[in-house]
């Protein structure tokens, strides 16, 4: 098999981001004079097709049979030059990559230093690209299937593309209807079109689509496997409502004893519902659902001598019978659309959201204003004394946003266009009102943005620039103490209503799906992409997909777009039906395996298991890797008293040599 | 001799959580000592604990190792064996005279470039005060 190591090294130049700290000409005479180097070279960017050719050449010209590229992270460019390597029929496998861009060029400013490191660095390549073997990518089945975890408008138009190409879709959904939170909005800014106009016609769809299975009010509890083979288990909690039955008639929530008793989530706490409920009218699926935290026979066991809702039930539908159910399905890839929370306006205590009736959430304007809403759309609050229609309103942007004392650096892109949606909404309804916004920067970045805002302020808003420190009551008034910077005059502003424009963040039960789906979180704790230009809707793990504002807040046509291209991403392991599996997965060395089975208490997939084999007339023990479940962590590998099992791509001959060259002692 | 004193530190980092934040510092340029030098495994995991002594017998003056966070491996239970048995052979390092400064272990996440420049800075700063080592040089061996 030994065929003696002919090795290339390239040594790239990226511009000058990497020559601009590192000797690229120093670092590629070095490794021309390092064991086994045939040739070495430097070029401006070897990731171009000039790049690449050059290794090409070089490999059909020198024969060469391993490659170290000095470039940028592998984490980058590694499948780049794989396949260079392939094109001309080397194995991909023998190529290894020294970082000395990410973690040398771009980190250090000693010319000097960095290039001495970089030089470590390619000896350190040199030394384990010598021992590397020939590796065989595999391919197994995909399942033609997909996992759509939450049905807000990125997980419904996700779940339609997915569905429209011909593939089955399980599409989660942990509240009693789809529609997320999109469903609360009245209107939608810049062009004003009715928010539920243009999306309950897509919740229908999802919820009657051939290929959609809509699981709704349930939750997944549990993935394993990878992309093309995830298992799945959700839990499908009980209604106590017999769909098939139920016909959405409300007779129960009207009968129930708690009729009307409980706020409503769904219209921010501003409404009312029963303990059986419709989250909102145009539910999808139109089932009620009854709530056992809130409801009396659920609670306490007895609800007077029947339940009322039982009898008020024509179909009989209820049934207290009813238990949590586990489904269980296999699915090729999974996208993830949970959403997002509001800030909550508590954690900015001197704007008095909890103290002051008539100071509001964004969120909750949008109910105010929604003809569904809990006022039926007409503008009502209560000042503490009286309900009143409000003449003086004043808007806070940035609440919960751009502020490092809540521990919100990033800004959360709809609140600027919101307010000015709403801003509108208000002089519609109430016409004599005047309305101030509060501002830092009034970011109006998308198509017919700040066309949009131009005309809110030729409508009459007013915006003064400031970022309120105080809101106080003085009669029944409230009181903005506020300096306007652009005059630089402190003011004291009286309003009926203060509306906080609160920002996004990230959901407060994400820690579930982080860690069910090993997610990793950006500094902002949203969810984070793999890359965040080149792959924005992919994660670290194949086959998994984030769409939506999971991955960092977003207005509709943004979440629309990248939920299709989430689509279209977990449809390309679909299409095509197999998925490449790396083949950098553990094997063992059945002569040296002693059989203690240590190795398989480790393996965190259950990949190794303990067969019988005849060694020289004796039948012994030894460990055995699925290499379909191995994923090549190597865990097994450093716990084996006898270095039988070993990771290939990383085995101790070949990271040893990498130890001691970069440890230095000739 | 101390002043001037440059230790070489062989730092092991795990592919999905500090190898990509070490890339996100880079890429945010954040500037750190250049005395880490970092070699790849898929988890720390796989560190097998005698790489560590390896690194100190072939000359480093320092080793690191760092992952994902506790809970966050993206192989599930990797760096809890890893924290296990690090943590034991940091216990054995120090109980055969080695300053336990020389062995760091860290936990940095993809999103955590500025974490990861002052792990390198402490690691740095210990093997500096711990001074060069040579306890444990032997020839060259053949592997």
């Amino acid at each position: 098999m030994t065929e003696k190591p002919k090795l290339g090294v390239y040594v790239c130049h990226c511009g000058i981001n990497i020559s601009a700290t590192v000797d690229v000409e120093a670092v590629s005479d070095y490794a021309q004079g390092l064991p086994n180097v045939v040739v070495a070279r430097n070029y401006s960017y070897m990731c171009s097709d000039p790049g690449q050719l050059l290794i090409k050449d070089d490999i059909k010209e020198y024969g060469l049979n391993r490659v170290v590229v000095a470039s940028c992270s592998p984490r980058m460019h590694e499948p780049t030059f794989r396949k260079a390597l392939q094109e001309v029929g080397l194995n991909p496998y023998f190529l290894e990559m020294a970082n000395i861009r990410e973690q040398c060029s771009w980190v250090h400013q000693d010319r000097e230093e960095a290039t001495a490191k970089a030089k470590n660095l390619v000896d350190a390549a040199v030394a384990k690209v010598r021992m590397l073997e020939p590796l065989a990518p595999r391919e197994v089945d995909a399942e033609p299937a997909a996992l759509v975890i939450g049905a807000g408008i990125a997980g419904i138009q996700a779940s339609l593309d997915i569905a429209d190409a011909g593939f089955k879709v399980y599409l989660v959904e942990q509240s009693p209807s789809v529609g997320g939170r999109m469903a609360q909005l009245d209107k939608t800014f810049p062009t004003l079109d009715c928010s539920a106009c243009i999306l309950t016609p897509k919740m229908v769809d999802a919820a009657n689509h051939p290929n959609i299975e809509l699981l709704a009010y349930s939750e997944v509890e549990e993935v394993s496997g990878f992309v093309g083979n995830f298992e799945v288990k959700v839990r499908r909690k009980a209604r106590y409502v017999d769909v098939s039955k139920c016909t959405g008639c409300g007779d129960c929530a009207e009968a129930c004893r708690l009729a009307n008793r409980f706020p409503n989530e769904f219209d921010e706490g501003m409404g009312k519902r029963s303990a059986i409920y419709l989250p909102f009218p145009q539910a999808v699926p139109a089932k009620y659902t009854i709530d056992p935290e809130k409801c009396l026979f659920l609670t306490r066991g007895r609800c007077g001598k029947s339940p009322k809702c039982v009898d008020a039930c024509k179909p009989g539908a209820i049934d207290f019978e009813q238990k949590d159910e586990i489904v269980s399905f296999k699915v090729g890839a999974i996208i993830v659309a949970t959403g997002f929370d509001v800030f909550d306006a508590n954690k900015k205590p001197e704007y008095g959201y909890s103290d002051y009736p008539n100071v509001i959430t964004g969120l909750e304007m949008e109910r105010l204003v929604s003809a569904s809403g809990p006022t039926g759309g007409e503008i009502l609050v209560d000042n503490g004394e009286e309900k009143i229609v409000p003449k003086e309103i004043a808007f806070i942007q940035c609440v919960g946003s751009r502020d490092q004392s809540v521990g919100n650096e990033y800004c959360s892109r709809v609140c600027c266009m919101y307010t000015a949606k709403q801003a509108h909404l208000i002089k519609d309804k109430i016409p004599d009102a005047t309305v101030k916004v509060y501002y830092i920067d009034v970011r109006a970045f998308g198509k017919g943005f700040e066309e949009f805002y131009d005309r809110v302020r030729r409508e009459g808003i007013r915006y003064v620039r400031g970022n309120p420190s105080e809101i106080f009551k003085e009669g029944n008034k409230l009181v903005v103490k506020v300096e306007d910077t652009l005059t630089a005059t402190p003011r004291e502003d009286k309003f009926d209503l203060v509306v906080l424009a609160v920002g996004l963040t990230p959901r407060s039960d994400d820690r579930k799906i982080i860690d069910l789906l090993r997610l990793s979180q950006s500094p902002d704790r949203f969810l984070m992409e793999a890359h965040p230009k080149l792959r924005p809707v992919d994660t670290a793990s194949d086959g998994i997909f984030l769409a939506g504002c999971c991955q960092g807040p977003k207005d509709i046509p943004d979440t629309v777009a990248q939920a299709k291209g989430a689509a279209a991403s977990a449809l390309i392991p679909l299409a095509r039906g197999k998925v490449a599996i790396d083949a950098q997965v553990a094997e063992v060395i059945e002569e040296t395996c002693r059989g203690c089975g240590f190795c398989v208490s480790i393996c965190p997939y259950s990949a190794i298991e303990l067969v019988t084999v005849n060694r020289m007339g004796n039948m012994v023990e030894v460990a055995r890797v699925n290499e379909a479940l191995c994923k090549g962590c190597g865990s097994c590998s450093a716990g084996c008293l006898s270095n039988s099992i070993q990771p290939r791509s990383f085995r101790d001959r070949q990271i040893l040599p990498q130890i001691a060259a970069l440890g230095g002692i000739e | 001799m101390s002043e001037q004193f440059k230790p070489n530190i062989v730092a092991f980092l795990c592919n999905w959580c500090t190898y990509a934040g070490a890339d996100l510092a880079g890429t945010s340029r954040i500037q750190y000592p250049a005395n880490v030098k970092i070699i790849r495994v898929m988890c720390s995991g796989r560190v097998n604990p005698l790489y560590v002594v390896n690194a100190l017998q072939q000359g480093a003056d320092g080793v690191l190792i760092s992952g994902c966070h506790p809970g966050d491996c993206h192989y599930m239970e990797g760096n809890y064996y890893a924290r296990r048995r690090l943590k034991l052979l940091k216990e054995l390092l120090e109980f055969t005279g080695v300053d336990p400064r020389r062995f760091n272990m860290s936990w940095v996440s993809a999103s955590e470039g500025h974490k990861w420049k002052e792990v390198v800075e402490k690691a740095v700063e210990d093997a500096i005060a711990a001074g060069p080592f040579d306890q444990f040089r032997r020839r060259q061996i053949g592997w």
